[in-house]
């Protein structure tokens, strides 16, 4: 009798509910996009679990407001499958048109399985203005997003590559290797640990150990259901095995995300920690959170690199102003802003060579930061595995070891 | 008067507005949890979804955390107050004790869990104040404290909110059983405080204070705020997981979720039946203990000073906990194991002015709105009462109270999806608005009910209509008691974390959901700054209420209070 009354009440609500109008929206005229888009308001979906992030995208929001008249607003995510989650589901409620996300700072599974399902608008990279100035030719990887072609459905605006921070006063030597790690983990009782997968930065640490204990890593390029996936993590749950009672609280508690991590490194609660933004230790040092002798380092092996996109699904209510936003984040100005390391040291996507002099000139004011690695000795950049292995380890992790108390 | 059928209809608006939305919430998450769910894809009834809920493998952990700490923050939490009460009441220490704990209900429960596991963590500030002397730790110590695996950091969080909220609900219902004569006469048999009290009032005080204790078991055992933030992660609480799945981005996890909500809610109504079962057992091994006529005047000698310590325990927890907030919100570089940072900084609370002006702003429009409303409801139920329409269905406003959160409002979110409707605060205030009304309702009631009648039939010898005595009399009169009562309602407007969460899809955020947002992050300024906010607002509107009447009325001696 309920369920007659639920599918009765949803009859009614779609027969009631009729969809905006739908807006075209051509990324190729960009003056009517400028036009449609003054006075919109655009719902950016982003993760918002760090207070300096929030107030770049802030600050990103008075620009936008000030220069187009667009109003942004942030809508902080606990995790980006959340907005991922909220497009499937109006696709499902019908909801083709006038959905809530505009725009979504996005990567990996998530990208991959948007672009899959035909959920994102596009292409529109190539056609905004800025784009002229992102230098694809020295940064081939920006066009591939964890092994995906990204074709246009997403702009990609910082790089990222994962880097180590460890305090160098009561830790001179840092272990440079996962081999070395792994020792030091067993010598060092309680002073490692990372995310809870399936975060993103705990999960990422995964990859980055199954590329360590890998002999030959090629594999992770191809989906996980084309290898032998159990042969090949087989090392990797070796390896967890391994470390885990020798891990920060025993392996009992994990720190939630990449803030946490960090926080427990400013608290001394552990001697190791890890972030994808190589400018992350500067910014927090700068902030007064984290004490002034952390530094950074790389794998001998090198560390997984990847992008950041920004996308727009394919019902966003406001496309107009979430393109605007997308070219605006490419903008010289906000991206040297994004780079300053006292601000959030992205790295910028922008080529210095492609540049208006007074513009490049906004780069080279900036100073490295204290802890920030030169490029030069960031080492390799590993590519990203096919996001089928990430979707795959986090879910085995966690019933291996998330569920077990 | 108007339509005297008007008012037997009256009482009926309100509780439809309890009752509708926590059914239609049960229909929404019943459905799906049985495949049914046409707008989201499900459109055959089948066992599957239920299968993959019973295979996860956290389950048992999750279930057995969950009634674990349930029962055990209620038992505490109710010993304690009983414990309390039986040991002080009728002394000067007792009055004191109450009017400390008291300001805690208007607490926030997620600001108290964050100024709790501020205090007990590892690097928190018990550590750092016996450390190094006492402990030696020049780092912080490898300890699970916060979020440990038995989940007693969560326990301890749920009883120092509960035992104030229990022990102002006794304080309510001892006004009716004529408790301090009781305990006269069992002291002049020869009793000891605490045994006579337990033997004489506890009988008479118990049933009147059993729906409370009901909502604070069925609270315990579902709770997600706190959850999140005291209890532990591999597993966590079953309600806590429920969440998770419901903001997965693979829709088929939904009608996992909804098969978990089914679960927790037959979770709690088989605990509740069975807590019903435990309180026969006691009343009858109670009966037996009266009988016996043991006078058990030794006890006193610890069980007084036991409560007393329970009572400070509690009101140091908060009082320090919500003092490191505060410090921790204006904390530059502060490393193990210094009692106080090295250096102070406003930049915690300037790089979050963008976004606290108009959250807070949003949050105290959304606590107004439904706080207003709910006390239209209440003073025209009250008032239909007053005029002779009185019902037993009103007992329905704890339904709110007792069903869990996390069993139904994923299914009002459901609907309200489909609606179109979420994400506005209008829909997010009216959700509220079921969970404001009871509080309010509930808080109004006694004083409506004691109010001296002879004043509204001098009113009326003087010529005025009912309308006249309700609002010229009867509402003048109850200022205090109406202000206190809006500024309950108020409170828990704000306090709201999983309603405000699931209907206001990350477009409506209110201080309580940025705080616990938070919460993961680890970062205590941030997490400062925003609990103390949390923690601010309902405290203001508090300080108002008590303060206003004494304004108002100054110049009116016969309002003062004696």
């Amino acid at each position: 009798m309920k369920s007659h009354i639920l599918a009765f009440s949803l009859a009614l609500f779609s027969a009631l509910h009729t969809p905006a109008l739908a807006q075209n929206v051509d990324p190729k005229d960009w003056d009517a996009v400028l036009e449609q888009a003054h006075g919109q308001t655009v719902y950016w979906h982003a993760w918002g679990g760090d207070a300096r992030i929030n107030a770049f995208i802030a600050s990103v929001g008075d620009n936008l407001q000030a220069r187009h008249g667009v109003t942004l607003e942030h809508v902080r995510l606990a995790d980006t499958a959340d907005a991922v989650t909220r497009v499937i589901t109006e696709r499902s409620a019908g909801r083709d048109a006038g959905g809530a996300v505009d725009a979504i700072w996005i990567n990996g599974a998530n990208f991959a399985s948007m672009k899959e399902q035909g959920l994102l608008f596009g292409p529109f990279a190539d056609d905004l203005p800025n784009w002229a100035l992102v230098d694809t030719d020295a940064n081939p990887g920006i066009l591939v997003d964890f092994t995906l072609p990204v074709e246009g459905y997403g702009s990609p605006w910082a790089m990222f590559q994962m880097v180590f921070e460890y305090d160098s006063t009561t830790l001179p030597e840092p272990p440079r290797s996962l081999d070395a790690l792994r020792a030091w983990i067993a010598e060092n009782p309680g002073r490692f640990t990372y995310p809870q997968p399936p975060d993103y930065l705990g999960t990422s640490f995964l990859k980055q150990a199954l590329y360590g204990v890998l002999d030959d890593p090629a594999i992770l390029l191809k989906p996980a259901g084309d290898a032998d996936y159990d042969a090949v993590t087989a090392p990797l749950w070796a390896f967890l095995d391994e470390i885990t009672p020798y891990l920060w609280r025993q392996g009992r508690a994990y720190p939630a995300n990449e803030p946490a991590l960090g926080q427990l490194l400013a608290d001394g609660e552990i001697d190791i920690a890890f972030a994808f933004n190589p400018g992350r230790a500067s910014a927090a040092i700068a902030d007064g959170e984290l004490q002034d002798s952390v530094r950074t380092y790389v794998f001998d092996e090198g560390t997984l690199a990847n992008s950041s996109y920004l996308s727009i699904p394919y019902n966003a209510a406001n496309k107009a102003g979430a393109l605007v936003l997308a070219n605006l984040i490419l903008d010289p100005e906000i991206q040297a802003r994004a780079q300053d390391p006292d601000v959030l040291g992205f790295q910028t996507v922008l080529g210095l060579d492609l540049l208006a002099s007074e513009d490049r000139a906004r780069f080279d004011a900036l100073e490295l930061g204290i802890a920030t690695l030169a490029p030069d000795q960031m080492g390799t950049g590993l590519m990203e595995p096919h996001p089928t292995w990430m979707t795959r380890i986090a879910d085995d992790w966690v019933a291996r070891y998330g569920t077990g108390q | 008067m108007p339509h005297p059928r008007g008012w037997s209809l009256v009482p009926w608006v309100s509780i439809a507005v309890l009752a509708l939305p926590v059914l239609a919430g049960l229909v929404g998450v019943v459905a799906p949890a049985f495949g049914y769910m046409p707008a989201l894809g499900g459109n055959a009834v089948s066992l599957a979804h239920w299968q993959a809920t019973l295979s996860w493998p956290g389950l048992p952990a999750a279930i057995r955390l969950s009634v674990v700490t349930g029962v055990a923050a209620t038992a505490l939490s109710l010993a304690l107050t009983i414990l309390i009460v039986a040991a002080w009441q009728g002394t000067r220490s007792f009055v004191w004790v109450t009017r400390a704990l008291a300001p805690l209900l208007a607490l926030p429960h997620a600001a108290a869990a964050f100024g709790l596991a501020f205090l007990i963590a590892p690097s928190g500030w018990l550590a750092r104040a016996a450390s190094p002397m006492l402990t030696g730790w020049d780092r912080p110590p490898d300890l699970l404290i916060v979020n440990d695996t038995w989940g007693m950091a969560l326990i301890a969080g749920l009883v120092v909110k509960e035992v104030p909220f229990l022990l102002l609900m006794t304080l309510a219902a001892l006004g009716q059983t004529d408790s301090l004569r009781t305990q006269l006469v069992a002291r002049a048999l020869g009793y000891g405080r605490v045994t006579g009290w337990l033997k004489t009032v506890l009988p008479r005080v118990y049933p009147q204070i059993r729906l409370p204790v009901y909502a604070v078991l069925a609270y315990s055992m579902s709770v997600v705020d706190v959850a999140l933030i005291l209890g532990p992660t591999r597993p966590p609480t079953l309600a806590v997981q429920i969440l998770d799945w419901m903001t997965r981005p693979d829709l088929a996890m939904r009608f996992q979720a909804a098969a978990g909500a089914v679960l927790q809610l037959a979770l709690v109504l088989g605990v509740l039946v069975l807590w019903r079962l435990a309180e026969l057992a006691i009343a009858r091994w109670g009966r037996n203990w009266a009988a016996s006529g043991e006078r058990g005047v030794m006890a006193d000698r610890g069980l007084r000073p036991l409560a007393a310590l329970g009572a400070l325990i509690i009101g140091a927890v908060v009082a320090l906990g919500l003092a490191g907030l505060v410090v921790w919100s204006f904390a530059g570089l502060w490393r193990f194991p210094d009692l106080l940072p090295q250096s102070w900084s406003l930049r915690n609370w300037t790089g979050q002015m963008g976004s606290l002006g108009p959250i807070t702003r949003d949050t105290a429009l959304i606590a107004l709105g439904a706080t207003a409303i709910a006390m239209a409801l209440s003073v025209s139920v009250l008032e239909a009462e007053a005029r002779g329409n009185k019902t037993h269905a009103i007992a329905l406003v704890y339904l709110p109270l007792i069903a869990p959160q996390i069993a139904f409002v994923p299914g009002l979110a459901s609907f309200a999806l489909v609606l179109g409707l979420d994400g506005s605060r209008l829909a997010v205030m009216a959700l509220h608005l079921v969970f404001v009304l009871p509080y309010v309702y509930l808080s109004l009631a006694d004083p409506w009910r004691a109010w001296d009648a002879r004043a509204g039939l001098s009113a009326q010898a003087l010529g005025a209509g009912p309308w006249r005595v309700l609002w010229a009399v009867r509402l003048p009169m109850l200022t205090r008691p109406l202000l206190i009562a809006f500024a309950v309602g108020f409170a828990t407007s704000v306090a709201q974390y999983l309603p405000t969460l699931l209907i206001g899809a990350g477009r409506v955020t209110t201080v309580t959901t940025e705080a616990v947002a938070l919460a993961s992050s680890a970062n205590r300024r941030l997490i400062g700054v925003w609990a103390a906010v949390q923690m601010a607002l309902p405290m203001l509107v508090f300080a108002l209420a008590i303060l206003l009447p004494t304004l108002i009325f100054r110049r009116r001696q016969g309002m003062r209070v004696t």
